[in-house]
């Protein structure tokens, strides 16, 4: 229990200071997820909204493949890149294996099926109640596909929210992938898993609590977003 | 591009025929009503003149004119459809989409608006607006486009009764503007006010064409004669 406390302290105590080693595993950890939900949201977006608008043969399986996807776990996700990765891989002339290049290629790999699958629901929702109305003034499917894509896009935000969520909370992809080596590719949940089995617990708290406070965040703010969407434009 | 001429037109789901062999011509000048019970035929038939269904049979036509049938009518659902964004920028999609100079776009949505009584609420979210302004928006947008035709498909049905006034007089004033109105309706006092000839419709089948006022006095077919007294039991 004693322990408990002391370790709880000394993790607010690297908190409230800035310790440099938490500060560059923080800022590793958002470079890596942010770059991975940008990738990931811009292939997502669009093959969401393709889907949704398009209608052609295959197009129902594509849809049931990409919501199992949804549930890719990310050790398997990580061991494929690795496998693709590594010197005997086919990318392996790269050299890219334990770099944040890696850990970016395996979180865009996990959250793109899901922002392209929940995007899809929301604008085929979004779909069905224009699409008379939309065909009706003439537009083509790249009209109405850009046309759902901004008029959906407060849902489209918490979406990408919610995979950034998902990236930064991952450990499985990231630790294969990345290796978890000091200063170069450790970040929070790499941090967290390790630091932990070698005792380190006040880092390894001061991470974990780092890490809660973001999921909290993001959300709260996807919450609020969509609320006030929904106020402002019904 | 009027006449619109209709020959056989079938339109079936699921093997199940909705619309049965109609033939008519609808010609440019009087407000046309189509007529029917709920469930008769009346917003597949709008539909499929409007291009949003096709045929399963028979042929639909358009007098052949300048420039495509398609960009020169406009409709208005029974439940209007509006974009999250401002009223004002509801209209500016539409033209936008009819290939409307950027710079003529606002002015023409501005006027529209004035025209529907919305100029106050053009920086409002159409969506936000309620049922009866959404459908005035709905039909300053499709007035907008300048429609040699404009098809209504029931649009004061979950209206109150004073939404329905204003929207029958912004109907009339299109009308007396210069474009062709096409409406259907299964309100019997409304085809009195805004009809000028009335299409009867009944299980999918046109059976009955004719001036309001005969329509009314000596309806043809007992289908029209039975929906007359159905309607207006105290008659
Ligand atoms: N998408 C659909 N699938 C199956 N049946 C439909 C569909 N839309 C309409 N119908 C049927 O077609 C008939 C005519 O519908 P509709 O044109 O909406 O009638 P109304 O005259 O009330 O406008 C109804 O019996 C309706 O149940
Ligand atoms: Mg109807």
């Amino acid at each position: 229990m004693n322990d408990l406390t002391q370790a709880f302290a000394a993790a607010f105590k690297l908190i409230g200071r800035l310790d440099p080693e938490l500060l560059g595993i923080v800022t590793l950890s958002l470079e890596v997820s942010v770059t991975a939900v940008m990738i990931a949201a811009a292939m997502g977006l669009p093959l969401g909204a393709a889907l949704a608008v398009e209608r052609f043969r295959g197009r129902q399986a594509i849809v049931v493949l990409l919501n199992a996807l949804m549930g890719l776990p990310p050790v398997v996700v990580g061991l494929v890149v690795y496998l693709l990765l590594s010197r005997a891989g086919p990318l392996g002339s790269l050299g890219i294996l334990f770099t944040p290049t890696a850990m970016i290629i395996a979180q865009s790999i996990l959250i793109t099926p899901i922002i392209a699958a929940l995007s899809r629901q929301t604008i085929e929702d979004a779909w069905r109640e224009y699409e008379e109305q939309l065909c009706s003034l003439g537009a083509r499917q790249l009209t109405a596909a850009l046309t759902l894509l901004w008029d959906t896009r407060y849902s489209l935000v918490t979406i990408v929210l919610a995979g950034f969520g998902r990236a930064a909370a991952e450990v499985g992809a990231v630790i294969i992938v990345g290796g978890n080596i000091d200063g170069v590719t450790r970040v929070m949940t790499t941090a967290i898993a390790l630091e932990t089995s070698k005792g380190d617990l006040p880092l390894a708290l001061g991470l974990g609590i780092i890490l809660v406070g973001l999921v909290i965040t993001l959300n709260a703010a996807a919450s609020l977003i969509k609320e006030a969407a929904q106020r402002r434009y019904g | 591009m009027l006449p619109l001429t209709l020959n056989n037109l079938c339109f079936a789901i699921d093997g199940r025929t909705i619309i049965d062999h109609v033939s008519v011509e609808i010609g440019s000048g009087p407000r046309t009503i189509i007529l029917g019970s709920n469930g008769a035929g009346k917003s597949i038939l709008m539909r499929l003149c409007h291009g949003l269904l096709r045929p399963t049979a028979g042929t639909l036509e358009w007098r052949s004119g300048n420039g495509d049938p398609r960009r020169r009518q406009a409709m208005v659902f029974q439940r209007p459809v509006m974009l999250r964004r401002s009223a004002l920028a509801n209209i500016v999609y539409g033209l936008k989409l009819a290939g409307i100079d950027p710079t003529e776009r606002e002015l023409r949505a501005r006027d529209v608006l004035e025209a529907v009584g919305l100029a106050a609420l053009a920086d409002q979210p159409a969506r936000v607006l309620s049922g009866g302004e959404q459908q005035r928006l709905a039909l300053a947008r499709a007035w907008a486009l300048g429609p040699e035709v404009l098809f209504l498909d029931e649009p004061t049905a979950n209206l109150d009764p004073g939404s329905t006034r204003d929207i029958e007089s912004i109907i009339s004033a299109i009308h007396a503007a210069g474009t062709k109105i096409i409406m259907t309706t299964h309100n019997l006092g409304q085809a009195r006010r805004l009809g000028d000839e009335i299409l009867f419709l009944s299980e999918g089948r046109l059976v009955e064409r004719s001036p309001v006022e005969r329509f009314f006095r000596e309806p043809a077919s007992t289908e029209a004669a039975q929906f007359i007294r159905g309607e207006l039991p105290w008659q």
